[in-house]
């Protein structure tokens, strides 16, 4: 059977590119040791040796729109055409192609749907930076062929905190059952609180700096029940209006099991707090 | 009203380096053609009948009110994405980076600590 190799799960920042490669003199002056400790962070995938990766993210009116919105959507193809116009123009991150893993892909959609997790799917998707993101930041080298899972954190109504970290469960007893040798990675990406196009946009933090901090801690120890018992949709709103992007952190924890973290890092870093998990499996989930 | 056609708005000039220009440079004229011709497609042979804009909506969208929009219920990526791709580069030169996203903030403040209008559609 294939074999879990790690979990990671991290916020997406689209501006990392351009802010880390900037010439050093027009460089924000946290940009050195936001690469530290990306780069440090991409360590802890590497040491793993993947094969194959899962990534989870959530398409912001890239692909998806209004018209036609599936809560949570698998890619089946061969590969992935990556980065739309307005990314490209707004953070200037260029396009990339993806491989993808038709077999895998297709073997995770029916274990999915056994699960009674009935996903949509894609055999022509373009995704966008909450997948591309992580890929520049943990495996810039783009060398591995990938699982896209797309889930919907943006057109309510969403689905709960429990079903996404139930969600995280199943997707783990996919990878586990999968007929293979393939080391496999789960990457997924999300957000602490945050604030697009709202009253609290762009502030020298987050919008609730006091949520990040608890929400570092609850992952650091694995505390799913303190998740539950503290975050749903109208508490993530107080926090900031495009807070539900922390759904997808509690569905990695859901992939990695109610765990403690191995790797923990954060920065501070203008309008957002940065956060950076990695688990490493003890045992096969049950 | 039609929180949905709006964002179609939103998305659809977003997405397109030539329908964004067109917004920028002539929004009373180019808001027209889209509500001609751009936002009733479904795909190059189909054509909707369903959606249309009130009054407050089509004059948010020619006067890029995004204060507007957000009172409304547009959803706030497509509202604050679209401006930044019109104003940011303008600010920027002017007063420095971000300056547009923090002007935009600023004019929401009366938002803060409450509610704000659902982006459900
Ligand atoms: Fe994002």
């Amino acid at each position: 059977m294939a074999q879990l190799v790690a979990t990671l799960a991290s916020t997406h920042h689209p501006f990392y590119l351009k802010a880390t490669t900037l010439p050093p003199e027009q460089q924000m002056p946290q940009a050195a040791e936001w690469k530290r400790k990306v780069e440090a962070y991409r360590e802890t995938l590497a040491r793993t040796k993947p094969d194959v990766l899962v990534m989870i993210g959530s398409d912001h009116f890239h692909q998806i729109f209004l018209d036609n919105c599936p809560q949570f959507l698998i890619g089946k193809a061969p590969r992935y055409d990556a980065i739309f116009y307005n990314e490209e123009r707004e953070f200037g991150i260029p396009k990339y192609v993806l491989e993808g893993d038709e077999a895998m892909s297709g073997f995770m959609h029916q274990h999915l749907m056994d699960q009674n997790f009935d996903f949509a799917f894609s055999n022509e998707l373009k995704i966008d930076h909450s997948i591309i993101c992580p890929i520049i930041t943990v495996r810039p080298q783009n060398d591995l062929p990938v699982v896209p899972i797309y889930t919907n954190i943006f057109a309510p109504p969403l689905a709960s905190p429990r079903r996404f970290y139930n969600l995280g469960r199943a997707i783990r007893k996919a990878i586990d059952a999968y007929p293979s040798e393939k080391r496999v990675a789960a990457i997924g990406t999300g957000h602490l609180s945050l604030e697009l196009g709202g009253p609290r946009q762009f502030m020298e933090t987050g919008p609730d700096p006091e949520f990040d901090h608890r929400a570092i801690e609850w992952l650091r120890n694995g505390d799913i029940d303190a998740i539950l018992d503290n975050v749903d949709h109208a508490s993530m709103a107080k926090s900031g209006n495009a807070t539900h992007g922390f759904l997808n952190f509690i569905l990695m924890l859901g992939v990695a099991g109610p765990e403690g973290a191995d790797y923990v890092d954060n920065l501070d870093l203008f309008h957002t707090m940065e956060a950076y998990f990695t688990w490493y499996p003890k045992e096969s989930a049950a | 009203m039609s929180k949905y056609y709006v964002n179609k708005f939103l998305f659809t000039v977003d997405r397109d380096p030539d329908y964004l220009r067109r917004y920028t440079e002539d929004p009373r004229n180019f808001v027209a053609t889209w509500e001609q011709s751009i936002g009733p497609r479904l795909n190059d042979a189909e054509m909707s009948t369903v959606h249309s804009f009130t009054e407050a909506e089509r004059e948010a969208l020619i006067n890029h009110d995004y204060v507007a929009l957000f009172e409304m219920g547009a959803h706030f990526f497509l509202n604050l994405t679209i401006f930044i791709g019109i104003y940011d580069e303008i600010f920027m030169t002017k007063s420095g980076p971000l300056a547009f996203q923090k002007e935009f903030a600023l004019k929401l403040q009366s938002w803060k600590g409450k509610d704000y209008p659902s982006v459900a559609t």
